[in-house]
């Protein structure tokens, strides 16, 4: 059925995607102050790792990848409540449903614009986070890859989590308690990935495993997420 | 088909639940006391001792079924949501949400038994091990279901909104599951895992009666559970009125006492 109007369906499709896209990237670039808040708070729990651990070089080296890891993880979700709430509120998902049109490329356009605004200004805090935190350079491709993919991947789960969520005043507390069990795979993966490359290993395996978790997420999380929204929205 | 359909409908509509229910629930505690009573003295008196692990072996009768109940209602409830969102049977919402409660406990049974359990045998409590590890998380899935449920004040979207989490997150304990497992090896080469030689059927049928002693608990505590929040959710509808009035003249003849048996 689809596919005799494919043509037609593809291009409306990936308008509707374009333009969630472009709005949702306008509106969070206009608020700068919220791209660089996650990032003064990932340096910060850093900082607090760094002083926690003590001042033996040796030891933070151990924990550096994993604390990294972790800033960058609360980062994103602490910005992720804004993803549908000011919608709920104003109308505009309403508005969405009642237009008849498609939801699920404009849930595209949303986590990707959150994806490339928000997971991606984390990316500036990268170096800063290694000097502090005494992780060598020889690392940084794949720290910058692994951290691609994942903020990719809690985007994705993160419109989940946001739409579950939608109609409540409860917050990111209770959006870290849904997602945070859920997110465990990909921090997994993604700090095999960096041992093995501590180790010299090859880190085709886990890189291979985290993209594929993500690709999963990709695929799946906008269809969850409408089922979700719609039936907010019906309610 | 269409007759069976009719007939699963009729049976879940809050009225007809409430009818038969009640029965179904005493019938279940009462066996699942009875099961329970036999299983613990066929596995903490009968059984013989284990040559390796002694006496200590005999927490498995409360460690195994708990641990199987924990996952195998996580997947009840994914089925019962996806029914919930699908049909919109009321009752399966109720069903999800509690189920979630038991389904907690019965996970912190496992690990709290687990961790009485591995001291002696392996020397601590815990440990980051693969099963130990997903066994966690599952705790925590739960518990995200049950704190989604209670911050909605509205019941029905609650429970669905519960429904659809207790879905996505029956897809992703495997992924979970196998993540953790590969973690676990990448970490630590070896670690003691509990599949031993074959069990004896004198060890064994004490375990297998406790199975079943465990499934009929959860049964009877989740018609209970659902029939207590049925009741909140319908209160005010003519059934509920008739169904405690019915109980509560049955009480008035009795002088001085009233009350509404659940």
């Amino acid at each position: 059925m689809t596919s005799a109007r494919s043509p037609h369906f593809a291009s409306r499709w990936l308008q509707l995607l374009s333009s969630a896209l472009v709005h949702e990237l306008r509106q969070r670039l206009r608020q700068p102050s919220q791209l660089l808040h996650p990032i003064g708070f990932a340096v910060l729990v850093a900082l607090l790792f760094g002083f926690a651990v003590g001042p033996q070089p040796e030891k933070l080296t151990l924990v550096a990848p994993a604390a990294l890891f972790i800033a960058l993880l609360l980062a994103t979700f602490l910005s992720m409540e804004l993803l549908f709430s000011s919608d709920f509120e104003d109308g505009t998902l309403d508005a969405l449903s009642a237009s008849g049109r498609e939801l699920v490329p404009i849930l595209y356009g949303k986590a990707l614009a959150f994806w490339l605004a928000q997971g991606l200004s984390l990316l500036l805090a990268l170096p800063l986070l290694m000097v502090l935190l005494n992780i060598s350079v020889s690392l940084a491709p794949v720290l910058v890859f692994t951290f691609v993919m994942v903020s990719l991947g809690l985007s994705f789960l993160g419109l989940i989590g946001s739409a579950l969520t939608v109609r409540l005043r409860a917050g990111a507390m209770l959006l870290m308690l849904l997602i945070l069990p859920q997110a465990v795979p990909l921090l997994i993966f993604s700090l095999g990935a960096i041992n093995a490359a501590q180790l010299g290993d090859s880190t085709a395996a886990p890189l291979f495993y985290l993209s594929a978790v993500t690709l999963a997420l990709f695929v799946l999380a906008p269809l969850a997420a409408k089922g979700v929204l719609s039936q907010a929205i019906g309610d | 088909m269409n007759r069976l359909w009719l007939y699963l409908n009729q049976l879940g509509s809050p009225p007809n639940f409430w009818r038969w229910s009640g029965p179904w629930m005493r019938v279940s505690f009462i066996l699942a006391l009875i099961l329970t009573s036999i299983g613990l003295y066929g596995g903490l008196v009968l059984a013989p001792l284990d040559y390796l692990q002694g006496e200590t072996f005999r927490i498995i009768y409360i460690h195994v079924p708990a641990a199987v109940s924990s996952m195998s209602i996580f997947v009840f409830m994914a089925v019962q949501g996806a029914a919930a969102l699908i049909w919109r049977i009321k009752i399966c919402e109720i069903f999800v949400v509690c189920a979630a409660p038991i389904g907690a406990m019965f996970t912190v049974l496992t690990l709290v038994t687990g961790m009485l359990w591995g001291k002696p045998t392996w020397g601590t409590y815990w440990t980051w091990d693969a099963r130990l590890t997903s066994e966690l998380v599952l705790l925590f899935l739960y518990l995200g279901v049950i704190a989604l449920y209670q911050s909605y004040s509205d019941l029905r979207a609650g429970a669905r909104a519960a429904s659809v989490l207790a879905i996505i997150g029956v897809v992703n304990v495997p992924i979970i599951h196998y993540s953790v497992q590969w973690w676990s090896t990448l970490h630590q080469g070896e670690t003691i895992t509990l599949t031993g030689s074959k069990m004896h059927a004198s060890m064994l049928w004490p375990l297998l009666v406790m199975f079943v002693a465990s499934k009929l608990y959860f049964l009877g505590s989740l018609l209970l559970r659902a029939r207590v929040t049925l009741i909140e959710q319908e209160s005010g509808k003519a059934w509920v009125r008739q169904a405690l009035a019915i109980d509560t003249s049955e009480a008035t003849n009795k002088p001085g006492q009233t009350s509404v048996s659940i």
